[in-house]
């Protein structure tokens, strides 16, 4: 798989590492480490809930309308592919078969239209 | 007696943990490839999976380096993709606040999707196990899944480049996470803050420096929950 694009500054690769080693590590020893038995108020509680849902469409909408191998075309194989996943992980709750579906809408469209990538 | 309770709770974490081999093993895999195709050297990506240890929050922050945003706004994503471990931290607490800080540093670092998807399943359906049995279970879920992790992430490093485009590698992690997604969709409020944050970020393309994702994420973050208070107030009115 080619890569397009200048490469990353290594600087900026291993503060983004440390940062994030620190991050995280503080993200998950906030509750259990400090906060203890403590409740927390209601309204973050209600906010925290929607973290997940709320920030992993919106990474990936773009990278489905825009893809970047496609140089940022719209393409049929994988709008399709996404919506096939989309659609067997909400059903079935299971992330693996609908990885497994996705991926063979993907490329059987891409077979199928030899649209070559 | 207790020690060889402690240590089947061990291994029942380790053998519910199995299914999760098919989502660690090609995800980790998968950031291998993508790191050392970013440009990233060895070192760097097994240190980044090594530290960090949180799947999600390393793919975005790949993305955005690659996207070269700046680095604050790198951080400030990939650390908001990774909120919801906090909250895991907090729903873990009550079961696991009581054990030597030595024990809860750990336990936070093994902080994942699966190992607090199994654990507070399994919290809530004994709620015989002493403190002891449940560290042990905790840090059953994770033998298995962490090594592999590592192990696969330095396959796919490995490997990296030598993938041909034909495989359309660039579109595993799409598909990755809206399987991941789905799930996730249980309620009216999920769709709703789902749908927000999406419509946001597509609108938020002329947002400078990356802002968009992160802008989305507290607007579909709001959206859920305004949306769950109101249908509780529904409820309540009914």
């Amino acid at each position: 798989m080619t890569y397009s694009g200048t490469p990353i500054d290594t600087m900026t690769i291993w503060i983004v590492i440390i940062g994030m080693a620190v991050g995280s590590f503080v993200l998950r020893f906030v509750f259990i480490g400090f906060v203890g038995r403590r409740t927390m108020p209601e309204w973050l509680l209600r906010h925290l809930r929607y973290t997940a849902v709320a920030m992993l469409p919106a990474l990936v909408a773009p990278l489905v309308i825009w893809p970047s191998l496609t140089v940022g075309q719209p393409d049929v194989p994988r709008l399709s592919a996404a919506a096939v996943t989309l659609a067997v992980a909400m059903i079935s709750k299971n992330v693996v078969l609908a990885i497994f579906c996705g991926a063979a809408t993907l490329y059987g469209l891409l077979y199928l239209l030899g649209s070559g990538i | 007696m207790s020690r060889n309770t402690n240590l089947s709770y061990f291994w029942k974490g380790c053998r519910n943990s199995v299914p999760f081999i098919f989502v660690a093993g090609p995800f980790g895999m998968l950031f291998g490839v993508l790191g050392s195709e970013g440009g990233l050297s060895l070192t760097q990506v097994m240190t980044f999976s090594f530290t960090v240890f949180a799947g999600a929050a390393q793919f975005t922050a790949l993305q955005l380096m690659r996207e070269e945003a700046p680095t604050v706004i790198v951080l400030a994503s990939a650390l908001a993709v990774n909120l919801r471990v906090a909250m895991y931290s907090a729903s873990l607490t009550p079961y696991l606040g009581a054990a030597p800080l030595w024990q809860r540093a750990l336990a936070a670092y093994f902080t994942v999707d699966q190992s607090y998807a199994l654990s507070i399943v399994q919290f809530e359906q004994g709620p015989e196990m002493t403190l002891q049995e449940r560290v042990a279970y905790f840090f059953g879920t994770s033998a298995l899944i962490a090594p592999l992790w590592y192990g696969m992430t330095l396959t796919g490093a490995l490997l990296g480049s030598t993938i041909p485009d034909s495989w359309a590698l660039d579109f595993a992690l799409p598909l990755a996470f809206l399987a991941m997604i789905g799930p996730m969709l249980r309620t009216p409020a999920h769709v709703i803050a789902a749908l927000v944050s999406v419509i946001t970020v597509l609108l938020a393309g002329g947002i400078p420096y990356n802002l968009g994702l992160l802008v989305a994420g507290v607007a579909g973050m709001m959206a859920g929950a305004w949306t769950e208070r109101y249908l509780e107030r529904r409820v309540a009115e009914a």
